[in-house]
């Protein structure tokens, strides 16, 4: 007879959570107000989830706004107000960039080089990662580790030697000789990222196509290549991220004529001062092309930090 | 003719491929039979060329091709994956060999068209391989292979994936349709059953070695030695070490068997019956039926048949009986079986005979 009723009166704090407690049994009463509490707290925290994602997301767009914000005011706004939003946009920022050569080719510099640098690496590691993937040869999973603990060096390491062979070959001040230098830390990375993507495409698709009659170079472009599409997307991407980004080796290596976009921001220190709003504007298109080149590659990033291996 | 000269493949410390001798002639339906494992796809790999055997030469019409690349060959092979390329419809898949073999526009679409038919892929020319489903994968990958119209095709247990109906019809139609081409056509299967409904030549496969090489029904029932016998059946045959005594096999002390005539002569000594599971029965089924008692260990009932596994003395046994049979397990019931249907293998494993060797 308890049993049942408390049953019931369990049923019922599950439907209507509040009126629990208006049971006649004392104990079934007990135990069902408990309930409600919990289902209540329960509540509440469902009812505050949202807080920590909006919080984490306005610390992270925070800087990002911020720096939007100040590339349409004038110098003047940034550095006697603190305002939300511009109180008189401008957009004289953008045109300087846009009309000033010394700006603008810093922009067609780094993307010269970055561009050299995607094309050279994934051309590089294509073969190199196939060799990974289908060949077993001597000593081949230490050449393979090795090559990603290149990655680990820092990349000031290189420095002082590469600036003293690109003087030795009077290759100071080249777009080719930046490319060539980030290759040292971009091939070993496309290298493991196709690899992983190689690596999941079964052998017998290679052999069948011999069979079919394909000669490898063939079979390789018309056969393999779309297959590993987006492993080369994701590869290329890493490599545009990185070489967009370094900064040390690539003003290491130029010096007016190859001059990145990143070196040429530090220009605008001058007698007069800090041109605040220039340089947020130069920040503000630095980030565009990364975000262009991001969304092409949206759907296999996760599959690209995991090197290619899922 | 294709022929293997006592060809080897050795890779690293493993010997996958032991001394070999084969020879498939022209038109010929070819079984390779073996558990996994066993060499089938290492021994269709040298005979595609697609890899390279470690000592022996490889002739195809008595030329050696032994180092010649798989795309100078006449060859045609399907995996047990179902392997296309994903990246094209299935109309280019399948005219994939022709295009490069380049063949005219009209004669490639009607050639693609004709085998797709066959395939009955036609509703699907349009799409890519992986928005099929698993069937209509594998019969785009025979279609390319039987457009191609090699004098050498190779099957790596092409049906294995398929489900059950599927299988039976491709089962009944593949050699059908290669045997027009006038092909040697290689067929590589862990089942026993497969192999018997496949017809043509088998050779049989274990640890690396071919055991025996014949006619399917002919290795079927007259195995070498006991290592075939047992490649050559499923579920297992069943054995029995006993020792020959004039005309008793003498299992123990308590329990012999009577000698069939036809092995009387062989001398005395100890020997391995083997007898297939179908042979064993619940009731005596000839007068010369022996019964033997045995302990039931599982029975496993398939609807129009029971497997019933047996414990005899410290052997285990599997009898496949017609109908639906309950027992219960730890049951000790009495089975049956005929000597006439028993082969025999001396220890060494070698089948005995003596009435055929006499005949030879």
């Amino acid at each position: 007879m308890v049993n049942s009723e408390e049953r019931l009166a369990r049923n019922r704090s599950e439907s209507v959570m509040r009126d629990a407690p208006a049971g006649g049994h004392a104990a079934s009463g007990a135990s069902s107000d408990a309930m409600a509490r919990r289902m209540r707290k329960r509540g509440e925290s469902a009812r505050w989830s949202w807080l920590v994602p909006t919080i984490y997301i306005v610390f992270l767009m925070l800087p990002i706004y911020w720096l939007v914000n100040m590339s349409f005011k004038t110098n003047h706004e940034i550095v006697t107000s603190l305002t939300l939003f511009p109180r008189q946009p401008t957009l004289q920022n953008y045109v300087t960039i846009f009309t000033d050569r010394s700006w603008y080719s810093g922009y067609v510099n780094s993307i010269i080089y970055v561009v050299e640098n995607m094309v050279i690496s994934v051309a590089c590691a294509l073969p190199a990662a196939y060799a990974f993937s289908r060949y077993r040869f001597l000593g081949d999973k230490h050449v393979f580790f090795w090559l990603l603990t290149n990655r680990m060096a820092p990349p000031a390491v290189f420095a002082l030697p590469f600036f003293q062979l690109y003087s030795a070959f009077g290759m100071i001040d080249t777009h080719i000789a930046v490319a060539l230098a980030h290759c040292l830390f971009n091939v070993p990375l496309a290298v493991w990222i196709l690899e992983g993507f190689m690596s999941g495409i079964p052998k017998e698709i290679d052999e069948t196509a011999y069979i079919d009659g394909y000669s490898f170079p063939r079979f390789f472009i018309r056969i393999f290549i779309p297959l590993i599409a987006s492993g080369i997307g994701v590869a290329a991407f890493f490599c545009f991220m990185f070489s967009w980004v370094e900064l040390l080796l690539a003003r290491t290596l130029t010096t007016v004529n190859a001059k990145p976009i990143a070196a040429v921001m530090t220009r605008t220190v001058s007698a007069a001062g800090i041109d605040w709003g220039l340089l947020a504007a130069a920040g503000v298109l630095t980030l565009i092309p990364g975000a262009i080149v991001i969304y092409f590659v949206r759907n296999y990033i996760a599959r690209g930090f995991a090197l290619g291996r899922v | 003719m294709l022929e293997l000269e006592r060809v080897t493949k050795i890779v690293g410390s493993q010997t996958h491929i032991h001394e070999t001798d084969l020879a498939f002639e022209t038109g010929t339906l070819n079984v390779l039979l073996g558990p996994t494992l066993s060499g089938k796809t290492s021994l269709m790999r040298l005979m595609a060329g697609l890899d390279r055997p470690t000592s022996g030469t490889v002739r195809f019409d008595g030329k050696d091709v032994t180092g010649l690349p798989v795309q100078k060959r006449s060859v045609a092979m399907v995996y047990q994956q179902f392997i296309n390329y994903p990246a094209m419809t299935v109309y280019e898949n399948i005219a994939s060999p022709l295009r490069l073999a380049g063949a005219d526009k009209a004669t490639l679409d009607r050639e693609v068209r004709e085998a797709a038919e066959l395939m009955r892929l036609t509703p699907f020319l349009d799409r890519t391989p992986l928005t099929l489903s698993g069937g209509q994968q594998q019969r785009t990958a025979l279609a390319r292979a039987l457009i191609k119209k090699a004098s050498l095709v190779l099957l790596d247990e092409p049906l294995v994936n398929l489900d059950y109906k599927l299988r039976e019809e491709l089962r009944a139609e593949l050699p059908r349709i290669f045997s027009e081409s006038g092909a040697i056509f290689v067929y590589a299967t862990t089942e026993p059953s497969e192999a018997l409904l496949l017809g043509g030549n088998t050779a049989t496969l274990s640890e690396g070695r071919v055991t025996q090489y014949g006619p399917t029904v002919d290795v079927f029932r007259r195995p070498r030695d006991l290592l075939t016998a047992r490649t050559f059946a499923d579920p297992p045959l069943n054995t029995i070490d006993v020792v020959k005594r004039g005309d008793r096999f003498r299992i123990d002390e308590a329990v012999d068997l009577p000698v069939p005539e036809r092995l009387r002569s062989a001398a005395d000594g100890s020997y391995t019956v083997a007898f297939q599971p179908n042979h064993l029965a619940l009731a005596p089924q000839t007068p010369e039926a022996v019964g033997l008692k045995a302990k039931v260990s599982v029975t496993e009932i398939t609807g129009s048949e029971t497997y019933v596994h047996l414990d005899f003395a410290d052997v285990r046994w599997v009898m496949l009986a017609p109908g639906i049979h309950v027992l219960e397990i730890g049951e000790t019931v009495e089975v049956y079986v005929d000597p006439r249907h028993t082969m025999l293998f001396a220890s060494d494993g070698e089948a005995v005979r003596p009435g055929e060797r006499l005949a030879a």
